[in-house]
């Protein structure tokens, strides 16, 4: 059992609500664990404060085992922290220094408004979805599922594509605000199984245009988003967007 | 003995439900149109629901207390589906899932419920995989299965470690759909506070903007919970933080009944408690069972590393008891087994409160294959544990990280260290055959309700339930009520039973916000979850579920004249939140332990030390315990039992062998 030694200066961003300036605020905590994730320290932090009568930090978490997709810290100017393929809530502080200073910030993009403190709006990532991100096949239409052998480098490859959790770590990091990752990785998911071609042309078409609607930025292919993305969403998925999307303007007969 | 109706339908087994659904009325295309659905929670059950009623015709409207549906806690279910598709050719059928699902939940489940649940579930992975959820296939193209506890048979579909999160992607898709389509109001970050009851009919709910602290009323001609366990009474559970029972509690306090609540299961392959600090903890997928070996060191108090014990000094005790399902056994009997070991002192790490998991000689054998495969013949060990270890690595790769990112330990080289922990509920809301609680009106699904998994539900079975509920019985069998309402015009929220409604919720919200005592919401949530664990947690007896019911009654009246709430009702609070769901918690501890107390036999995930073998293991009292439990809330936190008697004509009742 580990009671901790750490002592840490956090600066967390404090936003009352969306109509209000926010600013960052200075905190210093000690007896931290290393042992703790980056989230149970921010539970003692909360714990002091509600302690002293003060208002403790809002941000989002939930599932604290990296597969929801709530916790969405910005740490020291990265996403979900310093290391690499995980989320906040799977950091753990043996991965900072006794003694460290730690910036804690919202994901920041226009089209995920600050609700309070450390909590956005994602909901900009379900309406692109809602424009075309599925397979239009109601309940009880299915045919047995082994009557469509699908080759295993292909399943595989949707299944890399579908890991997305949709937690916003690429809009986050991008210096375009943009949702390319987000939206590419659903769009291969299913451009590369039989199941989603009668819909293919039709849905890239559609999810582009939601996504430009909500106001995410362009790609410019600088790659910070497949760097930071706790689940190791490829690149390659915004190639086979964009090839899938000039296909569909160009070549197939439908255009949405 | 029973005193409620189950509205089992009459007929064979095998033919209950054929006849049901062919038979059941149905509600015309134009009707549909005015019938107004609400689904609570956005989970497999939930969205599920939420997506096909809608595609049926029916205006839905789904809420979820997550900022997005696709949050749902059944996203972080690892190992996988069952269904009875037989792809494998090894005897699979129908009736084998039935029977195992019977014998699994330890003969405390009803019959026509499970045989329908077996029924359906092929249904369901051709729905999944038509939607696009990429399931895991072989070179062949076709899907691959795996097995899991509590079975002989290969019938678990799944996607690597991540078969929930595919599965509730695909429900999430199929219901964002509908949202575009205009066909579901999505309500996101509202948390539903209280069900409005008009005529003894349940007709809405009061449910609360948790952005803005509104406090909204919704009208539904039916209301739908879909909104998961109670595991979080323990506190640590590996529940996500939000889980809660509110919704349920709420449904309770209306009238519903609350089934079984001492039937919960202790999960026993969980990342060991680490400190003070924890605030959950992780699963490790039971599918890990399939390929890692079980043991404790033979002697007590052994402190040497794993590594250096000699291979005829460790006890793989599963292995050992229970030769026939070795370390495949169920979860109750693997979790009590953990216990029993380290109870005894035979325990490892720095708790003493583990057992090993142990994938080398697994590894080994993987590599031997892969070895054989590419024409090397006698490889050495090394060769072996190298070409195995990339086996286990496409097998489990994203488990093996997420315990090594938790641990600091690589799991590639060491042995991991478990123990159980919390992890489901089986029971729940009391339903019928239709999935209706003892409330008109009011429907409960998933993990919420209590139908289909006895005292013990067996791993890839939760999520079997949680689809089959949503896409293919709920929609049937609500018909059979609605068809009936198809006459009523939608209620105006100004109703006073509306009012009313919003008026107990208002009060409980300002009533917790003004006490402003001196501790925390989660000082109170960590005593009860302490006092659950101890007394109502894997091993319980008479003198300490009475302690029990006295301390958490104490604790009760501490926590309404000593928690502070910091913060007011008319903003994002999420303090607020967590203590609206840590009262009910306390209300439903209470019921857990009066019930685990009330059933004085062992069976499942309710052991009571009093009733046991000589071996130690699980002993039913058949004749007076053959019943479901169902309490209805009486005012001031009293319940009141009523009994469902359980009849098995298709399965010969026996006491449960693994051996």
């Amino acid at each position: 059992m580990s009671t901790g030694n750490m002592n840490l200066t956090l600066k967390v961003w404090r936003q009352k609500n969306n109509k209000t300036k926010g600013a960052l605020v200075d905190y210093k905590l000690s007896g931290i664990s290393p042992d703790m994730s980056f989230l149970e320290m921010f539970d003692v932090l909360n714990e002091d404060l509600i302690t002293k009568g003060e208002e403790p930090v809002v941000f989002d978490h939930d599932c604290r085992e990296g597969i929801c997709g709530m916790c969405s810290m910005f740490i020291n100017g990265r996403p979900h922290g310093p290391k690499d393929l995980v989320t906040t809530c799977q950091l753990h502080m043996r991965s900072f220094k006794d003694g460290d200073t730690i910036v804690v910030e919202p994901w920041r993009a226009a089209a995920f408004p600050v609700v309070k403190d450390l909590t956005v709006d994602r909901s900009a990532f379900d309406r692109v979805i809602a424009a075309g991100g599925f397979i239009s096949v109601n309940t009880g239409n299915a045919q047995d599922a082994n009557n469509l052998p699908i080759p295993k480098m292909k399943a595989d490859a949707a299944f890399e594509a579908a890991a997305c959790i949709g937690c916003g770590a690429c809009v986050a990091t991008c210096k375009n605000a943009s949702a390319m990752l987000f939206v590419s990785a659903k769009i291969s998911q299913l451009a590369l199984l039989p199941q989603g071609q009668p819909e293919r042309y039709r849905r890239v078409q559609s999810m582009v245009a939601q996504m430009d609607a909500e106001g995410f930025g362009n790609c410019t292919n600088t790659g910070a988003c497949e760097a930071e993305c706790p689940k190791g969403i490829s690149l390659e998925n915004i190639a086979l967007m964009n090839r899938d999307f000039a296909s569909a303007k160009f070549v197939s007969e439908e255009t949405v | 003995m029973s005193d409620i109706n189950s509205n089992i339908p009459e007929g064979e087994l095998t033919s209950k439900w054929t006849k049901y659904k062919s038979s059941v009325p149905l509600v015309n295309p134009s009707n549909k149109r005015t019938i107004e659905v609400i689904i609570v929670g956005s989970g497999l059950a939930g969205a599920s629901a939420a997506a096909t009623l809608a595609e049926m015709g029916y205006k839905v409207k789904c809420f979820c207390f997550q900022d997005s549906p696709r949050r749902a806690h059944s996203i972080a279910a690892q190992g996988g589906i069952n269904a009875a598709k037989n792809y494998q050719n090894d005897g699979d059928s129908t009736y084998r899932l039935f029977y195992d699902t019977i014998k699994g939940g330890d003969y405390r489940a009803r019959e026509a419920n499970v045989h329908r649940l077996a029924e359906v579930s092929a249904n369901i992975i051709d729905q999944c995989v038509a939607q696009g959820v990429p399931l895991a296939r072989e070179y062949g193209g076709l899907l691959d299965n795996r097995s899991f506890g509590g079975t002989q048979v290969q019938r678990t579909f799944y996607a690597a470690g991540q078969t929930g999160q595919q599965l509730l992607l695909g429900a999430y898709s199929a219901l964002e759909r509908q949202i575009g389509m205009g066909k579901v109001e999505m309500y996101t970050r509202h948390e539903m506070l209280e069900v409005v009851k008009i005529d003894g009919k349940a007709r809405g709910i009061i449910a609360r903007n948790l952005i803005t602290g509104e406090i909204e009323r919704h009208f539904g001609h039916a209301v739908v919970l879909g909104t998961g366990g109670y595991g979080n009474v323990f506190y640590l559970s590996t529940n996500a933080m939000g889980s809660n029972v509110t919704a349920a509690w709420k449904a309770h306090k209306q009238g519903a009944y609350f089934a079984n609540p001492c039937y919960t299961q202790i999960h026993p392959t969980c990342i060991p408690v680490s400190g003070d600090h924890q605030s959950k903890l992780t699963l490790m997928s039971e599918s890990l069972r399939n390929d890692g070996r079980i043991w404790v060191p033979k002697k007590k108090d052994d402190n040497r590393k794993a590594s250096e014990i000699p291979e005829d000094e460790r006890d793989y005790y599963l292995e050992r008891r229970y030769p026939a399902f070795g370390n495949l056994v169920p979860r109750d009997v693997a979790s009590r087994a953990a216990k029993e070991r380290c109870d005894a002192g035979y325990g490892v790490g720095a708790s003493k409160l583990a057992v090993y998991l142990d994938f080398k000689a697994n590894t080994e054998r993987y590599g031997r294959i892969e070895a054989s495969k590419s024409g090397i013949h006698n490889p050495d060990k090394e060769t072996c544990m190298r070409l195995g270890t990339a086996v286990i690595k496409e097998k489990y790769g994203n488990l093996f990280d997420m315990y090594a990112q938790i641990t600091g330990e690589n799991p590639y080289e060491t042995p991991m260290r478990i123990y159980p922990a919390v992890h489901y509920t089986m029971g729940g809301l009391w339903v019928d055959y239709n999935l209706m609680t003892s409330v008109p009106g009011l429907y409960c699904t998933g993990e919420a309700n209590f139908s289909d998994h006895g005292a013990n539900r067996l791993g890839a079975s939760a999520l079997m339930q949680g689809l089959a509920d949503g896409y293919f019985v709920l929609p049937y069998t609500i018909g059979a009520y609605l068809s009936k309402e198809i006459s009523v015009k939608a209620i105006p929220t100004d109703h006073p039973a509306f009012v009313e409604a919003e008026e107990r919720a208002k009060g409980i919200l300002n009533k917790l916000i003004n006490i402003k005592g001196t501790k925390s919401v989660d000082h109170f949530h960590k005593r009860l979850g302490h006092i659950m664990w101890e007394k109502c947690g894997m091993a319980r007896n008479e003198k300490g579920l009475k302690e029990a019911i006295e301390e958490i009654r104490a604790l009760r009246a501490e926590f309404w004249s000593n928690v502070r709430v910091p913060g007011v009702v008319e903003e994002l609070n999420p303090e607020l939140e967590k203590a609206g769901r840590v009262a009910d918690f306390i209300e439903l501890g209470e019921l857990m332990c009066i019930d685990a107390l009330n059933r004085n036999e062992s069976c499942g995930g309710h052991f009571r030390e009093e009733y046991q073998t000589e071996e130690g293991e699980a002993l039913r009292d058949d004749e007076n315990f053959a019943y479901v439990a169902a309490w209805e809330f009486k005012e001031g936190v009293n319940f009141e039992l009523h009994k469902e008697e359980l009849k098995f004509e298709n399965i010969k009742v026996a006491q449960r062998s693994y051996k």
